[in-house]
């Protein structure tokens, strides 16, 4: 770093006070960010798709209590806000946002990407969903409706795409490998 | 390892879908704290969330250049502490400058 940078000189500044007055573990905070980098991510979404593709009865307890039906598989990291899965058919299509911050269903799909966080989508995305649907390139029908999921502290959505066409024959694996974050977030189509 | 030796090693970007989560190192030091200090239970993640919220509302009111999220996040966070009592004005605005007076190639 050539030049210094006051937001890392202050974040270090912080950790060090909090280091010293014996409110923080440095390995808890290197805990955290491994934990977002290996064990977390969109890939938990995507297993859990796969499997309500696969499977009518998950299907309809993860539709039912998000939550819940997610405590059937071994995730890491902590979830303590309600999932919501909400389920794209054929005359609805879902879309996530948080309009305030950046709630995110961390523990299904990680950190979110920057577009989710930037003032341009969380602002637009409710105004006019299928303008800016159409500049992820998912254009949709007029006769669809989109249905725009704003986030919260107490409840965080994950959309259930719809099955592609193209799949018969594949397994739970494999199918998981077709779920994208995006399509989860409700921006695409897997 | 000390807290220092561990800021100034390596630390890898988080991906996911191959975009890189963190833009810099302290961005995942300041998420991480965050998350570990709740975690903790030293304050409750909402009261985290809501110092946020004001954060990027005030920006949202008037925008003023370039939109960074973890600036607010880290704005947030330094608030919330300093509203917990939990650092000190005085104490942080000492150790800032004591950091900042290091020379080059310690300053991550």
């Amino acid at each position: 770093m050539s030049e210094q940078d006051w937001r890392a000189i202050r974040a270090e500044a912080i950790e060090s006070l909090l280091v010293e007055r014996g409110l923080l573990d440095p390995a808890d905070v290197d805990r955290v960010i491994e934990t977002y980098n290996d064990r977390v991510g969109p890939m938990n979404g995507a297993r859990m798709v796969a499997r309500a593709w696969c499977d009518p009865d998950f299907k309809a307890r993860l539709l039912a209590d998000g939550t819940a039906a997610m405590a059937e598989f071994d995730f890491g990291g902590a979830q303590t806000e309600k999932l919501v899965v909400v389920e794209n058919t054929p005359d609805t299509h879902n879309v996530v946002v948080c309009t305030l911050c950046s709630c995110y269903p961390w523990a299904v799909l990680g950190l979110p990407p920057r577009w989710y966080k930037d003032p341009a989508y969380r602002s637009r995305i409710v105004r006019e969903p299928r303008r800016v649907l159409a500049e992820f390139g998912l254009v949709l029908d007029d006769d669809v409706r989109v249905r725009v999921w704003d986030s919260s502290a107490e409840v965080r959505y994950l959309v259930l795409p719809r099955r592609p066409a193209d799949t018969d024959g594949l397994d739970e694996a494999a199918l998981a490998q077709r779920v994208t974050r995006d399509a989860m977030i409700g921006v695409a189509q897997p | 390892m000390s807290a220092a030796d561990e800021l100034t090693g390596e630390l890898a970007p988080p991906m996911a879908n191959g975009e890189v989560l963190f833009e810099a190192p302290w961005q995942g030091r300041v998420f991480g704290m965050a998350r570990a200090l709740a975690e903790a239970g030293v304050y409750d993640w909402d009261e985290f969330r809501a110092h946020l919220i004001d954060e990027i509302a005030a920006w949202d009111r008037d925008p003023a250049g370039e939109y960074r999220y973890y600036d607010h996040f880290l704005r947030a966070l330094e608030r919330l502490l300093l509203a917990k009592g939990l650092i000190g004005a005085d104490g942080l605005g000492e150790r800032v400058s004591a950091f900042a007076a290091r020379p080059h190639g310690h300053d991550h």
